[in-house]
């Protein structure tokens, strides 16, 4: 065979497996020969799930081969972020406390992807508890940055985001809290989608902060996240938060939005997201989109959203005290690690400070207790009320932006990767990653970072769309525009100009 | 100079039952500060005429159909516990001697 599979999209993927052009097994036996290959060097995968990758493929070719009516997505192989719960596949969410746990259940979104049959090809290294925005925070190594392997892949999804850009997996599976999987779309030059919350159910998610997580699609194409998202989106019994009733329709919408016609569109330009502290690269290529969706008709305005400078200190008083009571469930006690006290009596209490001593990570630690003080007996109306009543004023900012606007813009993060190391000594620095995308979260609003290009040092700049609650479909329609114009003034897929990665081979044969 | 002191960071891990090596303690009565700017901030527009949003979307009293589903297999559960004994999860002593 001639033709790269792992170069394909997955709606390429599922046009040519529908069209009987190769197998789901081609396919899915391509992406492990590439994560083989290149794997090494980028270390986005914790667990590669080969074996049962396989039969899944070989299930699906054969209900294809039978003439059974499939879905789209049939046979089109993908990875999952680690927080996410698979039967029988070990999940650690990156963390030492659950090495080796394999779960006895799937999440929700799981159970939809195989019985959708599509092949899981493992699953991606992340920042422990999805607390992090390098992936530095991982207790089992970074991964790297395809672009530059110096350099960070974001996160907290940041495995999620190097394998589809590795072209290791066609769609993965990610998670957003404040921005963990739109910040890493954004510095690895792939899409990245955060639903609106409840329009995705999480279920099976290992749980952060409740009130803000969000699992949604990781692509390279604005279509195939539609597609994703279409396929795990939806209510679920099983989450009481998850939303009821129809999602609107984002496969149309991103097939629309290609058509590159935004006549009459009102597009935002939130004011308090640009300027200051946004490097000079990123605000040439975010003008540069703002342009061409002027070109195919829209209307460009600036919006305020005065409490958007109070969103990061809302959100470091939510998400750690929401985190400090999800983790308590770590106890060394049902799953995962215990490890007993070196000295005095072996009680349950001793044991469960000693196991999430020795099990959690430096960051964890922080949030954990930073989130226990913030809750603890005459703070929790001083702290997390205060915050909770700054995102009664963030939504309310959203509601006057969105009667001006159809949808709000601003670039996904302020800079480019960074450098490993370079900001995890500061947690502040590494916070401001996620200033433009933690507004979202705290409204439960959507939000989607498509690439927008490359900054001034060669690397990817992600462009931010937020539209409404439950109008997901908002974003699709302008993303997919966004990105067809952007592909015609580069003659090409963005990633196409990321450097060759190192392979196992070569670094034998060398 | 910190605002909260290394005997409170003592204090709340121990509420959080978390153990600290000394040089952790040390580290984390530096960082923690980072809780009181974001209070200051917070409190500049947190006024007490502003309602509390605690979910995005509110929903209340959410209920399924109340048709009995099967549980997780007991071995199942079992299987991934640190310790099990007689199809129950074995568990240290919960109450210390004193």
């Amino acid at each position: 065979m001639t033709q790269d599979l792992t170069r394909l999209s997955a709606s390429e993927l599922a046009d040519g497996l529908a069209a009987g052009e190769f197998t789901s097994v081609d396919a899915t036996q391509a992406h492990l020969d590439r994560i083989a290959a290149v794997d090494g060097a980028v270390n986005a995968f914790l667990h590669v799930n080969a074996d049962e990758a396989l039969a899944t493929a070989r299930s699906v070719d054969e209900r294809r081969a039978a003439g059974e009516s499939l879905h789209r997505l049939a046979g089109v192989p993908i990875a999952v972020k680690d927080v996410v719960v698979t039967k029988g596949m070990p999940t650690t969410a990156g963390s030492k406390i659950l090495e080796g746990w394999i779960p006895p259940y799937d999440a929700t979104l799981v159970e939809r992807i195989r019985a959708a049959g599509l092949p899981i090809l493992g699953k991606t290294n992340m920042d422990e508890f999805a607390m992090g925005s390098s992936t530095e925070h991982s207790a089992f190594g970074n991964t790297r940055n395809p672009w530059d392997l110096d350099r960070i892949p974001g996160g907290s999804g940041g495995g999620s985001a190097a394998a589809v850009a590795a072209f290791e997996a066609p769609l993965a599976i990610g998670t957003d809290t404040g921005g963990s999987i739109r910040q890493p779309g954004a510095v690895t030059g792939t899409v990245g989608v955060k639903p609106t919350y409840g329009g995705v159910s999480r279920y099976g998610l290992i749980a952060m902060a409740s009130s803000l997580d969000q699992a949604g699609p990781v692509t390279r194409t604005v279509l195939d996240s539609a597609l994703l998202h279409e396929l795990i989106g939806g209510y679920d019994p099983r989450d009481s938060t998850s939303i009821p009733g129809r999602a609107p329709a984002l496969v149309d919408a991103a097939v629309q939005g290609a058509g590159g016609d935004l006549t009459g569109l009102r597009v935002g330009v939130v004011k308090e997201l640009s300027g200051e502290g946004y490097q000079e690269g990123v605000s040439a290529r975010f003008a540069q989109s703002l342009d061409l969706l002027r070109g195919l008709g829209a209307e460009v305005v600036e919006v305020s959203c005065p409490h958007f400078e109070y969103a990061l200190g809302a959100y470091y008083l939510i998400m750690p005290s929401e985190a400090s009571s999800n983790l308590a469930k770590f106890d060394g006690m049902r799953f995962g690690l215990r490890v007993e006290p070196e000295e005095g009596p072996v009680t349950a209490e001793r044991v469960m400070a000693a196991t999430r001593g020795a099990g959690f990570g430096d960051e964890v630690k922080r949030r954990v207790i930073l989130g226990t003080y913030a809750l603890s007996a005459g703070y929790y109306d001083a702290y997390y009320g205060s915050a909770q009543k700054v995102r009664t004023l963030i939504q309310r900012d959203f509601a006057a932006a969105f009667e001006q606007a159809d949808v709000l813009v601003s670039p996904t993060a302020p800079t480019t990767a960074f450098r490993f190391g370079e900001k995890l000594d500061d947690p502040l620095a590494m916070y401001l990653n996620d200033v433009a995308t933690i507004p979202a979260n705290l409204a439960g609003v959507p939000g989607m970072s498509v690439p927008s290009g490359l900054s001034d040092d060669g690397l990817p700049v992600g462009f931010q769309i937020l539209a409404p609650a439950k109008a997901d479909d908002r974003m699709y329609r302008v993303g997919a525009a966004l990105e067809s114009a952007l592909l015609s003034t580069w003659g090409g897929p963005l990633l196409d100009r990321a450097p060759a990665l190192p392979t196992a081979t070569t670094e034998l044969e060398g | 100079m910190s605002t909260i002191s290394r005997d409170e960071v003592a204090r709340v891990a121990a509420l959080a039952r978390i153990d600290l090596r000394p040089e952790e303690l040390d580290r984390l009565s530096g960082e923690l500060d980072v809780i009181v700017d974001a209070i200051a901030k917070v409190s500049e527009v947190a006024t007490p005429d502003v309602p509390a949003t605690s979910h995005p979307l509110p929903m209340t009293n959410v209920f399924r159909d109340d048709v009995p589903e099967p549980a997780l297999p007991v071995e199942d559960v079992l299987a991934a516990a640190p310790s099990a004994e007689d199809g129950r999860f074995a568990v240290p002593q919960i109450l210390g001697e004193e």
